[in-house]
């Protein structure tokens, strides 16, 4: 299981928990399982999220893997200048 | 991505050599986006609104369209009605078409109306003048504070994403929330807490070249533009959204760009020639003057901030909170969530919360400039710290070190920081001369710290070898600052080949894959990355070569300084192969050899900088002049020096003129009152001093050689450090940007 | 609007063009002459990136009319090299990495030649002022000032 870090203001879409488990080994399936149990998050993984990994941002991968027992955080998608 | 090859000793990575299109440049042969011309080309010209915000009752434009100089007038209607409106970001496409062409509402002062092509320039301008538009004017807002009040106009219900707690107004588009800890128990435990606001006023990106295009699309859906952008791709999936057409069917060619710094990474006049072009079956020419640019480009947000921090006696930062709240135009995307997580994002915090809001107001469409977002919340939250270490009598240096964030904190905005240079640039700062150097009556010093996220991004690299062992490198992000040196450096440091013998060119969309938008200080990392990737591709082909042409195993071969040799004694005793004697016969021994790499690489790796400024206020006028500025940034590792020396100095004069001199002025009807670069006063020659630069090195580990983005990072300290220096010259704290002379003797006043 | 018949001399060389009076002399330069080494970046002569030389005075070329180019000498950063020989300026720019984007280099070169005529040995403050009319965002002029100052210091030695 990952234990999956919102960003606060997701809350309210998640029933107030601010750390989702999930079974997920790449960030693809990752965002998939966080629809999967609440699928309200559809709507700001499709507005665009990144995912840290062991403080590694991941921006747009799907496919980056996630070892066993890594910090993951969901953040907002950056962008530049 | 594994990362085994790490290399840390080199032949040509941070050396100086001279850039590759440095005589074009100094020459004037360069061609820039105005430079281009067609057979048969026509000129465009875009009729802008007056108002800040009106109804478009109707357009009339059949004098125009009667004028025997005018070949085609577009409106709306003759751009695809695809793009569907949704709410916040999710409806990119959407926003950017009716901000390149208004629909039912005109929503700021210089939004697109119509546009006309005629046979001059001239010819053109004068023809706007018989479009006849009858407009029904509506209430308008500009201020960020205003435009979130209960009875501010509505600029568009429904454009709120889901983020956007109930109960807001509607012109509140996107809420950011973030941070961990207790705040308030984080305050209790603090020996002092401060509480304030901050403003800080929009800005443009202020790019010499303005926006200019060479369009031309057939009825056959088949195109061609030629315009100066940040990336091509984007504005090929852009305009080719825009106009209904396939985007593989449109060929984009980025020309050389006058300046971006955000700003050339959207489109804005790129759909309207083409339609312009489609609808005439001619080329046409779209150039923007000066104040097309102010008015309906750019800028960055304007911002509102409150900010608490709580510090105990001997420096340690209890508690922080920052609500910032971002105006951003009439669309969706202000990045108030990005100030949110940069600001605190230099600190190790137990205790920390922030808010971001995306506020939409009767302004042009709000465009990235250099670290979007950050700049702002910099300078309210180390405006804080600077009046934390005065009160307490601690020096900001030291304060800054203790609280600073280093391998192993968790950021304010959730993850744990890998390797990071901040503490290295501090313990610089400290380090250098000018923090010891002595201030006279009237100077001040002040400092700052910066955080910037930098990017990766699609990206797509080729290099292709010629007969005589020279190479060319096709990379697809246009080269803003001199990035064609650093990546034939990258590449010949892989290849082992003169510097010289390299080749770069920008590709055009039709000859490379998807490449990102040169942004998010991505270009030294990522196609630097890509180059060197591509080139290693090309160097196990190399090898494989030389094997065939000594009869050995393809695996018995390695690379050793431009030459194929034998891996180990067993291989077989022969002479090193020089690069150029495989190229010679690279035709027989299985084809043409090139290098390929795609891929959007994951490890960017965030940078940190600290500036050290020091000001002079004049009492009488009130007007601050900068007299020493020392900028210490992390660039993981330079690959040019010149040219990151030259980031960091421009995004400091840059972050000057945002913090002295530069802002849109809004007059209560709404319109631009300073549109010329007359009264929006950029920063000149006689403004400034020398910008002296420090470079700290500490290596990225996303990156094969170690690069950091360098672009943006140097213009988030700049705001904070100078208004520091200013209030400790002046004595008073400032608290609204620009800190422009009647601010400052307003705050001199009402200080006594 | 009926067009006038204008014939100047542009970096050494005769030429003519019709233009409309209410043309400017940068798009003259730019859209008749092919010359577009001249640039536009503000169209009100405060940026400078349209330096040109006038009778070896140095203007804006947006602020001037093509007709009041009659008879007149002008040089335009095209004729700042002899040849394939750069001048020290140029070379100098290339060695400091004086240019980022290089869009406003064109208008520099051409008034920091302009100083470097009048004034072979100018203090840093008077190189400042005298460039104070060309904007560059990218650089922060740090690199501009020492190429220039480093120009006028060589140029002095082989003198």
């Amino acid at each position: 299981m990952v234990e999956v870090h919102l960003w606060s203001g997701l809350r309210s879409l998640t029933g107030g928990q601010q750390v989702v488990e999930v079974q997920a080994a790449t960030t693809g399936a990752l965002l998939r399982e966080l629809v999967r149990a609440h699928p309200q998050l559809q709507g700001p993984i499709d507005a665009g999220v990144s995912i840290a990994i062991n403080g590694r941002i991941i921006a747009s991968g799907l496919a980056e893997p996630i070892p066993e027992g890594s910090e993951v955080y969901l953040m907002q998608r950056l962008r530049g200048g | 991505m594994a990362l085994d090859d790490r290399k840390s000793e080199f032949n040509f990575v941070g050396t100086r050599p001279d850039r590759p299109d440095g005589l074009d440049k100094v020459t004037g042969r360069a061609k820039f986006g105005a430079d281009a011309y067609a057979p048969g080309m026509l000129h465009g010209a875009i009729l802008r609104s007056p108002h800040a915000h009106a109804r478009i009752i109707k357009i009339d434009a059949s004098k125009a369209e009667a004028h025997k100089d005018v070949k085609a007038v577009v409106t709306r209607a003759d751009f695809s009605d695809k793009p569907e409106f949704k709410p916040g970001l999710e409806g990119e496409f959407w926003n950017v078409l009716e901000n390149v062409m208004a629909g039912e509402k005109a929503l700021y002062d210089g939004h697109a109306i119509a546009a006309v092509a005629a046979t001059s320039a001239l010819a053109a301008r004068d023809a706007l003048k018989l479009i006849e538009v009858e407009y029904e004017v509506l209430p308008h807002v500009t201020d960020v504070d205003k435009a979130m009040a209960p009875d501010a106009p509505v600029i568009r219900e429904g454009a709120a994403d889901y983020s956007v707690p109930a109960g807001m107004h509607p012109n509140v588009v996107r809420y950011h929330e973030s941070g961990h800890g207790e705040v308030e128990a984080g305050f209790a435990e603090a020996d002092l807490v401060i509480e304030d606001s901050f403003a800080t006023e929009a800005t443009h990106q202020g790019y010499i070249e303005p926006h200019a295009c060479l369009a031309m699309l057939g009825n056959d859906g088949k195109g061609e533009l030629w315009c100066t952008t940040q990336g091509h791709w984007y504005a090929q999936k852009y305009c080719a959204a825009a106009l209904g057409i396939e985007t593989a069917q449109l060929r984009v060619t980025a020309s050389e760009i006058g300046g971006g710094f955000g700003g050339k990474t959207t489109v804005f006049i790129e759909p309207v020639a083409l339609a312009l072009s489609r609808k005439a079956n001619r080329p046409v020419k779209l150039v923007m003057s000066r104040s097309e640019v102010f008015r309906a480009t750019g800028p960055t947000s304007s911002a509102s901030m409150d900010i608490k921090i709580g510090m105990k006696k001997d420096g340690t930062i209890t508690g922080a909170q920052g609500i910032f709240r971002l105006q951003g135009g009439a669309f969706p995307g202000a990045p108030g969530d990005m100030t949110a997580m940069c600001g605190f994002a230099p600190y190790n915090l137990t205790n920390v919360r922030q808010v971001g809001y995306d506020v939409m107001a009767n302004r042009p469409k709000q465009a990235a400039y250099r670290a979007p977002g950050a700049p702002m919340g910099a300078f309210a939250v180390e405006s804080v710290i600077d009046e934390l270490c005065k009160k307490l009598g601690l020096d900001p240096i030291d304060v800054r070190l203790k609280n600073a964030a280093h391998e192993g904190t968790k950021a304010n905005y959730g993850p744990t920081y890998e390797r990071i240079g901040l503490v290295e640039t501090l313990e610089a700062a400290k380090a250098h001369p000018h923090y010891a150097a002595p201030l006279k009556p009237g100077q001040g010093r002040g400092i700052s710290c910066g955080f910037w996220f930098n990017h990766g991004g699609e990206t797509s690299v080729s290099l292709a070898l010629s007969e005589d062992g020279s190479a060319q490198l096709m990379v697809g992000t246009p080269d803003i600052g001199g990035s064609r040196a650093s990546m034939a450096l990258m590449a010949a440091e892989v290849l082992g080949i003169p510097y010289e013998n390299i080749r770069v060119t920008i590709a055009d969309t039709a000859t490379l894959g998807y490449n990102d938008v040169s942004h998010g200080s991505r270009v030294t990392y990522a196609s630097g990355l890509a180059t060197i990737k591509a080139a290693k591709h090309a160097v196990e082909k190399l090898c494989e070569r030389a094997a065939v042409k000594w009869g050995i195993p393809g695996d018995a071969v390695k690379w050793e300084d431009g030459c194929a040799v034998p891996s180990g004694p067993n291989a077989g005793d022969f002479d090193p192969m020089p690069l150029a004697d495989i190229t010679a016969d690279m035709g027989a021994t299985g084809g043409p050899i090139s290098g390929h790499f795609e891929a959007t690489p994951e490890g960017a790796g965030v940078s940190f900088g600290t500036h050290i400024v020091d000001a002079e206020v004049d009492p009488e006028t009130g007007k601050t002049s900068v007299i020493r500025y020392t900028v210490i940034q992390d660039a993981g590792k330079a690959i040019h020096p010149d040219y990151v020396e030259g980031q960091f100095q421009g995004g400091a004069a840059q972050g000057i003129g945002w913090a002295l001199n530069e802002e849109y002025v809004y007059g209560e009807d709404g319109r631009l009152q300073n549109s010329i670069f007359l009264d929006y006063r950029i920063p000149v020659a006689s403004d400034l001093p020398m910008i002296d630069t420090v470079i700290v090195e500490v290596p990225n580990p996303g990156h094969p050689f170690g690069v950091r983005g360098v672009g943006e990072t140097g213009i988030v300290p700049p705001l904070a450090a100078i208004a520091n220096a200013v209030s400790n010259a002046a004595g008073v704290r400032m608290r609204q940007l620009p800190m422009s002379p009647p601010r400052i003797l307003a705050a001199l006043k009402e200080n006594g | 609007m009926s067009k006038f018949h204008v014939s100047t001399q542009v970096n050494g060389d005769a030429v003519e063009f019709l233009c409309d009076p209410r043309e400017t002399l940068l798009d003259c330069l730019r859209d008749k002459l092919n010359l577009t080494g001249t640039k536009e970046g503000c169209g009100t002569g405060d940026c400078g990136a349209c330096s040109v030389t006038v009778e070896g005075r140095l203007v804006c070329s947006c602020l001037m009319l093509g007709v009041e180019a009659e008879g007149k000498q002008i040089e335009t950063v095209e004729g700042i090299a002899d040849g394939d020989m750069l001048h020290p300026l140029q070379k100098k720019f290339i060695e400091y990495a004086a240019l980022q984007c290089g869009v406003c280099t064109p208008g520099i070169l051409v008034a920091a030649k302009s100083l470097l005529e009048k004034n072979p040995n100018p203090t840093e403050e008077e190189t400042r002022y005298w460039l104070a009319g060309n904007l560059c965002r990218c650089t922060g002029y740090d690199k501009i000032i020492r190429a220039v100052m480093d120009t006028a210091a060589e140029l002095r030695e082989a003198s």
